[in-house]
């Protein structure tokens, strides 16, 4: 099967090979049959792929020893979920996993436009198989998964040989979210190819007007929830893993999975100035450019170790090839820009700082900023190396100054962009829009203050929170209203009708309450506190309103584990509330690994975490750590209202006749008629 | 052109007020990278630095006792001694001939006085595990920052 599986991936690189090379002949010679055959070219490489990743997997399900990478991520005791998930366990694996998953992208996107656009597509064919021969040229030459192992026998002739048992997984991946959240950080990773391969194809090929854009509406949008879910889901892992009571260490790792979601966010809102107005292609055709950059450098950051992070011990000789690529990509966008920069020139210009276009360019400018510090900030250690000469870090207190401000300012825009009209707003509309939301949100405030919040970001994110809570309520109650008026149905039946609708602008903002509540979830953390005590079973510790009390220890032996459980009561009142237990697992397997399972008992209040952290070497009794995180329960449900208005976002409008005309010609052609400035009837479109 | 002016002026504030931020930050945060060799020759000013080194934890040398932890970290042949008083369990991946990064300041007597301890186990792993698994080949300290 290992043969077979590195067959596969070899046949895989020549299709893919041909498909490029191919598709360039194609457009020059624009020969039909060329076309077609790259095209099937392309669908081959991916059935390839697939064909290769089983195989993997299948080495796995059949425990095969002899190859060198389930021996080191696997052993015959592992549970069939982690042999799934054994594939992205390592380097190898996960660089055929990201091939695996830029498949799945690419032959959908054959399939699904394979007799539409035939002026454009031969363009994306080939970009799109230029990072595949890229991430193929990887998976066959520098990292094969299929390597089987060989030590030298009698004589010196080297031979293969099986081992009777792997070394097991990697502790720290042996946990539910592990089986997700790769997945999704990854879909976000290569899904962002299929945007870039349109950008870049419709540069080249001088397509006409703004289709690339609504070509790709969709998939950039699932490419961003995956980014948004496999980041939320990372956090959530390392907050009930890791045991350090936080979600969030600005780790180079992290940092490089928030870089493509920032500017992939940014694209996605000016999006709609190039769409509407005719204005900022070429920052759009560049943020998707960067977007695409950011993710191969997002994986070259974590798969090299070239920035010192948790993990940054190894150091990898892949870098140079992502390095080079990242090289190539950049000059061959440079080029195709500066060839054909006419195509891009703006149509119109700002009219009123107070407009949706101004809120749309602070938004994205604050993005972008944000995106710029972080970058800055993750490659410090390697760009102070080359100036100075002395490796410089710089910690959270960095991000953390730079990036609060930020969010804070892009949640406000988050309340007042969606409401501003275009071209300019009115006084009356601005009162009528923001009255009562801005009257609800210094409520809040003030009510926030008196209760004892004294962090000054904190009351400041909360006021805002509420503030913009109150103008997405608003909105859904007035459009609510009008159809209540029509149909006579109840207000919440009346909600999804105009959801419905309009899934676009109102899938949004489902969106922007999600982020709401992150946001809600992240001012918490100015009011987390912890406590440590080593502590004699009956023995208590006191953190806020509970009591923890130790009632006893055990071991409990599972399949590939020991685990030392801790009997922790948790009494609030001097009732009791829960019983927790926080455990140390022993991982069968070579390496005899440790890890920690942190016990939560989470309310919409506050999370109340518990670690044990090890056994007190001189008075041999256990140590339990004990953290009260407030309302980040507010976070993971934040992040699944977030996935929920994407998915409304996708799912097209109940009645199409709603949808205004303009995107779906040629903005050229369509300035935005001049008689419609105040805002209820241009939004009824589209947002 | 006024309007271009206008907006030039807001987003120059806004980037000016950030960069400002950044620089506090950078100030609070900056730490150098040094090997236990480097430690030895460094100059007065460089001492008093937030300083990362990296190396191998002495065979037997780690001792607990009550609120710290002390340890010595061994490479190029040369070692230093380290404490660590932090609040935060070290991670289940320290233990003797573990790889360590440790971030402090090296105190007045030679002794370096760790904020954070990050761990290797000494056996396993050659890059991370998964393209986003942060710390899945490593234990930490890491404390909240968010």
């Amino acid at each position: 099967m290992d043969v077979f599986g590195s067959f596969a991936l070899l046949l895989a690189f020549v299709c893919a090979v041909y498909a490029f090379a191919g598709g360039i002949a194609a457009i020059i010679t624009r020969h039909p049959l060329l076309v077609k055959s790259t095209r099937q070219a392309g669908m081959a490489t991916c059935g390839l792929i697939f064909l290769a990743t089983f195989c993997l997997e299948y080495l796995f399900f059949t425990d095969n020893f002899s190859v060198a990478y389930v021996v080191e991520h696997s052993n015959r005791d592992l549970s069939s979920l982690y042999k799934v998930t054994a594939l992205w366990s390592g380097m190898e694996g996960s660089l055929l996993f990201w091939s695996f998953l830029l498949a799945i992208y690419v032959i959908s996107v054959l399939i699904t436009y394979r007799n539409k656009n035939g002026e454009l597509m031969p363009y994306v064919g080939v970009v799109m198989a230029g990072v595949q021969v890229f991430f193929l040229t990887l998976n066959n030459f520098v990292e094969s998964p299929f390597k089987v192992l060989a030590a030298p026998g009698a004589g010196g002739v080297m031979s293969f040989i099986t081992r009777a048992d792997g070394n097991g997984l990697n502790a720290l991946l042996q946990y539910p979210e592990m089986a997700i959240h790769p997945p999704n950080l990854y879909s976000g990773y290569t899904g962002f190819t299929i945007p870039f391969a349109f950008a870049l194809g419709a540069l080249l090929a001088r397509y006409p007007g703004e289709k690339w854009i609504h070509l790709t509406r969709k998939w950039t949008m699932i490419a961003w929830m995956f980014q948004s879910c496999g980041i939320l889901l990372g956090a959530h892992w390392a907050y009930a893993v890791l045991g350090w009571g936080g979600y969030w260490g600005w780790d180079p790792v992290e940092n490089a999975s928030l870089l493509p979601w920032l500017t992939g966010t940014a694209f996605l809102h000016s999006v709609m100035m190039q769409e509407k107005r005719g204005m900022m292609k070429v920052w759009n055709v560049w943020l998707v450019f960067t977007t695409f950059l950011l993710c191969i450098m997002g994986t070259f950051l974590t798969r090299s170790g070239v920035v010192s992070s948790v993990h940054a011990f190894a150091q990898s000789n892949i870098g140079s090839w992502f390095v080079a690529f990242m090289g190539i990509t950049l000059a061959v966008c440079l080029g195709a820009y500066l060839k054909n920069r006419d195509y891009l020139a703006t149509e119109n210009q700002l009219d009123s700082m107070i407009s949706r276009e101004s809120s749309f360019l602070f938004n994205n400018l604050l993005f972008l900023v944000a995106c710029i510090a972080v970058l800055s900030g993750t490659l410090f250690p390697v760009f102070s190396e080359w100036f100075t000469g002395n490796r410089i870090s710089v910690g959270a207190p960095y991000f953390n100054r730079v990036n609060i401000p930020i969010g804070l300012l892009i949640l406000f825009l988050t309340g007042v962009g969606p409401l501003l009209a275009w071209r300019k707003t009115s006084t009356e509309s601005l009162k009528k829009n923001f009255g009562w939301p801005l009257m609800i949100g210094a409520a809040a405030g003030g009510l926030a203050f008196v209760f004892g919040f004294r962090e000054f970001f904190s009351v400041i994110c909360l006021t805002l929170c509420v503030f913009v809570a109150a103008t997405i309520l608003l909105e859904f109650y007035r459009g609510a209203k009008v159809i209540r008026a029509r149909s006579g149905a109840s207000y919440p039946a009346c909600a999804i009708d105009l959801t419905m609708r309009n899934t676009r602008r109102y899938g949004g903002y489902i969106i922007h309450m999600g982020m709401v509540f992150v946001f809600i979830g992240l001012a918490g953390a100015a009011f987390n506190r912890d406590v440590q005590k080593s502590m004699q079973v009956g023995q208590s510790l006191q953190i806020g309103p509970y009591t923890l009390m130790l009632q006893g220890a055990d071991t409990k032996p599972e399949q590939n584990y020991t685990a030392q459980r801790m009997l922790v009561e948790a009494l609030r009142d001097n009732k009791p509330v829960m019983m927790l237990f926080p455990e140390k697992r022993r991982f069968a397997g070579n390496n005899q690994e440790n890890g920690t399972m942190v016990a939560i008992y989470s309310t919409w209040k506050e999370d109340l975490y518990v670690v044990f952290a090890g056994m007190d070497p001189e008075t041999r009794e256990p140590v339990i750590h004990a953290f009260l995180n407030p309302l980040v329960k507010w976070i993971w449900f934040g992040g699944v209202v977030v996935v929920f208005g994407t998915i409304v976002a996708l799912l097209p409008n109940r009645r199409s006749v709603l949808v205004l005309a303009p995107t779906q010609q040629p903005a050229a052609a369509q300035p935005l008629p001049h008689a419609v400035p105040s805002s209820v009837a241009l939004r009824e479109g589209h947002d | 052109m006024k309007k271009q002016v206008k907006f030039g002026v807001g987003i120059g504030i806004i980037v000016v007020a950030l960069g400002f931020l950044a620089w506090l930050g950078y100030g609070e945060s900056k730490t150098y990278y040094h090997t236990i060799a480097e430690l030895q020759s460094l100059n007065s000013s460089q001492r008093s630095q937030r300083i990362r080194v990296g190396g191998t934890v002495a065979v037997g040398s780690i001792r607990h006792s009550s609120g710290r932890v002390d340890f010595v970290l061994e490479g190029e042949g040369k070692a230093i001694p380290v404490t660590y008083a932090g609040s935060d369990p070290l991670p289940d991946t320290f233990t003797d001939k573990a790889q360590a990064l440790v971030e402090g300041r090296l105190g007045a007597d030679g002794r370096f006085a760790a904020e954070h301890v990050q761990a290797k186990c000494a056996s396993k792993y050659e890059a991370a595990p998964g393209g986003d698994t942060k710390g899945a080949a490593a234990g930490s300290t890491q404390p909240s920052t968010m």
